[in-house]
């Protein structure tokens, strides 16, 4: 036993070796797509790039959205390495256009992707749709492409995504972050933005979501352990933990505290109310 | 059926072939017998051999257990284990309904106490306490069920209540040929029918037995005519065993029970059992000689699976549907050897086991939309434990002193990830596995002076948490209705016991007082835990197990018997009981102060017997366990026994009534207060054929 565990240790760290060796000497390797494990839920071709848009979703959809993006420069064959991206989703209403809010789109360790992830508030219909623009500049020339995008709700039509205007008269969006629940102590975050302008979301910090996970569908049972979310400035996100006692439908309730511990939206769970106006769902 | 056929010796001495058909027939239905009077001449004859009048090399460590047990006869030869069991005096059923009842033995039920069948271990896959094993075997195939109590019963495991070994009747070797019977019986209070048979060949190289029974039985009535729902039951056990002889020294036996019932109603509870189930098997190897001066080498293999699936599709009214299956395998070994002189009779003995309990329940939103609801309530739990066992009897003149031991060392593991994972939520530096050592040391002292007879004995035990109380998820107790999580820290529950009993007996008259103490530290029980929220519906909270700083607990009873006339008996049983926490509070399912009384009638072929049995109110109850006060009651029975020869082969017949009065009672250990059953006739019929 202890020599197969040796044995198997020692191919681990032989293997992590050889492709340690391998990034460094090959940085890009066309033939082999880094996200071949993605979904490409779009192209945007323009000055003969192809924008490939990525994510583990197989759509967009309301609430929290990561995206892997890479560009194709279809003339060399070869993909870009070197780009600075911006981009900006729209909404375009019947009467009006509204962004969402998103981060910034950062390069990762493999030089050709880019990443970022958007937060839909609401999905597009036959009259209403979003329409998603980069700005990037290769080599000091600036390009920008667009294309609309269809963004759906989720197939479960779970909720994971608020938009609600504060007790401090502030519109915010909490979108929980995605997570593959079990019944375990599960790491749970979301992320917090106000909404300063139709365009303007910037995240707010230092905040604190309280949570209260429970089974309507079991006496609104609840479990112990669980962490509320504080602020986390080195990943700018809210972070807690989140105790799941069975599989099922849980409504995580939600109370919005700001620094001051003043609750800007949402209400504790009681025998008499039986869940807040701010909440996540899951179903596992 | 069958079934009493104490033993070897008394087999013996009987020769002729006709009798020991007779017994085996005939006696059918007679095992070890209540305190309710007697069945048969010849089963008292038998009883009075088998009872080692104070034979001091033996009796010891069972004396008073083993004469209320054994004998008096059975009033109804058919019943259930569970009433032979109950019939005992020390022990006492807790009843969820009418089927697989839980014994209680010094105020103390299972996770206190070592339940074996021939000293193989064997734990119930259910959660809630619904199989308990003496459900998994019948009369059918036991001989005889051996109750010490306290560390007296360490021999098959560790325990702090005591043991109850399930003793299966075997052949044996005797050269008794081919044998059969049939008995059949019938209850007025449930309607139930049982019938079984069983076929022997024995002969001094090879025996096989097989036996079968089926029970039957619909919603049973209590006192005043009230139909009690969910009642009815339906099961039937089959077993068989075989053994060959390689010469006079050296033997291999092996024996197989299969166990099923369905439909079974659980009336105390929300839920029923669709089926429950067990294989159990054995094999083992006997061998007179072995190394040295030691004897009696004897080696057993034995693997068992339980299967108990629990249903409420009857039930017309719950919150929620639940599926609740559960699994327990254990495999296990023991290996045992005596050795003797004048002076020591020793018995060495290693045993282990190891089992594997899961139990999973899954919940049926009342939206269809939502899916389903999945824990697991036993996160399939390995435990491991081996053990050492010796005891040596000593004798000292006109008394004797038996010391024993039991070390063992016990692990358990949670194999299943995801159970893991869920006790994590409430224990998050919870360790996958955990090692304890579990220690029991006893010395007991019997001397007699003419005919003043005392036993007397301490004794240290301790005992691991049950998979229940260590890891147990959300398990609904409905009696004090909380749900219920294990502590996988407990600490280990140790017991320090006295004993003594002192008795004078007569030729005609005896009389024996009897009274054992246990000081328990870290005494495991559930308490309430007002942070936690509920997951059944409608349960009031959620308790979870911990270690009380000490409870004490006693028992004090008082037996006497007069016979009357040659033919005319009487005897009678009171009994005493109290348990208690640190802080005085009271232990729950402690029995109320109890008594028993029998007039018993045995004249050539003819038996009957009058028995009354009662409790007083139950002052001391613990309403946070869902206890109140239980009201006092006496109930009377009846029963008339004959037998008749056919040429060779013998019927027998017995009639009786329990619960003459129709009185609507419940006792402290039946399950929210569900009622007994009213008046009963019954009848059983047993054919031998020789």
């Amino acid at each position: 036993m202890k020599t197969i565990k040796l044995s198997l240790a020692a191919l681990i760290l032989s293997v992590t070796f050889t492709s340690c060796t391998k990034d460094n000497d090959d940085p890009i390797v066309v033939e082999e797509n880094p996200l071949a494990d993605y979904n490409m839920l779009t192209t945007l071709k323009a000055n003969s790039h192809s924008l490939e848009v990525y994510s583990d979703q197989d759509q967009f959809t309301i609430g929290y959205n990561e995206l892997f993006i890479r560009i194709k420069d279809e003339a060399a064959d070869s993909y870009v390495s070197d780009a600075d991206i911006s981009w900006m989703p729209v909404m375009h209403m019947t009467e009006m256009m509204h962004s969402c809010p998103k981060s910034e789109v950062s390069k990762t360790e493999n030089v050709s992707v880019y990443k970022g992830y958007s937060i839909f508030q609401m999905p597009g219909n036959a009259d209403e749709y979003w329409e998603l623009t980069f700005d990037y500049t290769i080599d000091g020339q600036a390009y920008n492409a667009t294309e609309r995008i269809e963004v759906t709700a989720p197939v479960d039509g779970k909720k994971k995504v608020n938009s609600f205007m504060g007790s401090d008269d502030t519109r915010y969006i909490l979108a929980m972050m995605p997570m593959d629940p079990e019944v375990k102590v599960n790491d749970f975050s979301a992320v917090l933005f106000k909404m300063e302008d139709m365009m303007t979301f910037p995240i707010v910090e230092d905040y604190k979501v309280t949570i209260d996970p429970r089974m309507p569908g079991m006496g609104n049972h609840s479990s112990p352990n669980n962490e509320d979310l504080n602020y986390d400035a080195a990943s700018k996100a809210y972070k807690g933990k989140l105790s799941l006692t069975m599989t099922g439908y849980w409504k995580i309730n939600l109370k919005l505290m700001n620094a001051d511990d003043e609750v800007l939206k949402g209400e504790t769970v009681s025998e008499e109310n039986e869940s807040s106006s701010l909440f996540f769902e899951i179903e596992f | 059926m069958k079934t009493k056929i104490m033993g070897l010796p008394h087999r013996r001495m009987v020769a002729e072939p006709k009798r020991v058909s007779y017994y085996i027939g005939i006696l059918c239905g007679l095992f070890f017998f209540a305190t309710h009077g007697d069945a048969q001449q010849l089963k008292v004859d038998i009883g009075q051999d088998s009872v080692l009048p104070i034979n001091l090399s033996e009796v010891i460590v069972i004396s008073s257990f083993k004469e209320t047990l054994e004998h008096n006869g059975h009033t109804k030869p058919l019943s259930t284990l569970d009433e032979y069991l109950e019939a005992s005096q020390k022990v006492n059923m807790i009843k969820r309904g009418a089927y697989a009842w839980e014994p209680v033995l010094n105020d103390m039920s299972s996770e206190r106490l070592s339940i074996t069948i021939d000293g193989m271990r064997i734990f119930g896959a259910c959660t809630d306490k619904m199989d308990p094993i003496t459900s998994y075997v019948d009369v059918s195939n036991l001989s005889e069920a051996h109750v010490c109590s306290g560390q007296q019963g360490a021999e098959h495991g560790c325990t702090i209540g005591g043991s109850i070994d399930l003793k299966v009747e075997k052949s044996n070797f005797r050269p008794t040929d081919w044998v059969g019977s049939l008995e059949m019986g019938g209850e007025s209070g449930n309607n139930a029918q049982i019938i079984g048979g069983e076929l022997n060949y024995s002969d001094e190289r090879f025996y096989v037995d097989t036996d079968i029974i089926y029970r039957n039985a619909e919603n049973y009535t209590a006192g005043g005519g009230v139909e009690v729902p969910f009642s009815q039951f339906e099961k039937y056990n089959l077993s068989t065993n075989a053994g060959y002889s390689f010469g006079d020294d050296r033997k291999l036996s092996a024996s197989f029970i299969f166990d099923e019932a369905r439909d079974v109603g659980y009336p105390a509870l929300p839920m029923d059992v669709s089926l429950a189930q067990a294989f159990i098997g054995s094999v083992s190897w006997l061998q007179k000689g072995f190394l040295g001066g030691f004897t009696d080498w004897e080696t057993k293999l034995y693997a068992n699976k339980v299967t108990h699936i629990m249903d409420d599709s009857q039930r017309p009214d719950v919150p929620i549907r639940m599926d609740m299956p559960g699994w327990s395998d254990t495999f296990g070994y023991f290996s045992q050897a005596k050795w003797k002189n004048e002076k020591h009779q020793v018995l060495l003995k290693l045993d282990g086991y190891y089992n594997l309990s899961l139990a999973e329940m899954t919940m049926y939103p009342n939206d269809p939309y939502e899916r389903t609801m999945f824990m697991l309530t036993w996160p399939d739990v390995r435990t491991l434990n081996n053990g050492f066992y010796a005891e040596d009897v000593i004798k000292i003149k006109e008394s004797s002193v038996k010391l024993s031991t039991r070390l063992a060392v016990q692990n358990f593991n949670i194999a299943d990830e995801f159970g893991l994972n869920s006790l994590r939520i409430f224990y998050p530096e919870m360790a996958r596995r955990q090692t304890r050592f579990l220690r029991s040391v006893s010395a007991q002292y019997h001397t007699n002076l003419k005919a003043v007879h005392f036993n007397g004995g301490l004794s240290y035990g301790d005992r691991a948490p049950s998979v229940t109380e260590g890891f147990g998820f959300y398990l609904f107790n409905s009696f004090d209705n909380h749900d219920y999580i294990g502590d996988p820290d407990l600490k280990n529950e140790k017991s320090l016991e006295g004993n003594a009993k002192i008795s004078l007996e007569k030729e005609r008259f005896s009389i024996g007082l009897e009274g054992n103490y246990f000081r328990m530290a870290d005494y495991i029980l559930g308490e309430i835990d007002p942070a936690l929220s509920v997951m059944t519906i409608g349960a009031d909270g959620v308790k979870i197990y911990r270690n009380l700083e000490n409870a004490d607990l006693y028992n004090v009873s008082l037996d006497t018997e007069y016979k009357i006339l040659k033919e005319l008996k009487w005897s009678g049983v009171v009994s005493y009981h109290r348990g208690t926490d640190q802080d005085g509070r009271n232990l729950p399912f402690i029995s109320p102060f109890a008594y028993s009384s029998n007039l018993q009638y045995v004249h050539m072929t003819f038996s009957g017997s009058l028995a009354m049995r009662g409790a007083g109110r139950q002052v001391n109850f613990n309403p946070d366990f869902g206890e109140d006060e239980t009201d006092a009651y006496t109930v009377f029975s009846l029963s008339l026994g004959k037998q008749f020869k056919f040429g060779s082969d013998d019927l027998y017949v017995k009639l009786g009534v329990e619960n003459l009065f129709d009185a609507y009672y419940s006792t402290y250990s039946d399950w929210k207060n569900i009622p007994r059953m009213g008046r009963n006739f019954f009848m059983t019929v047993s054919y031998a054929i020789n």
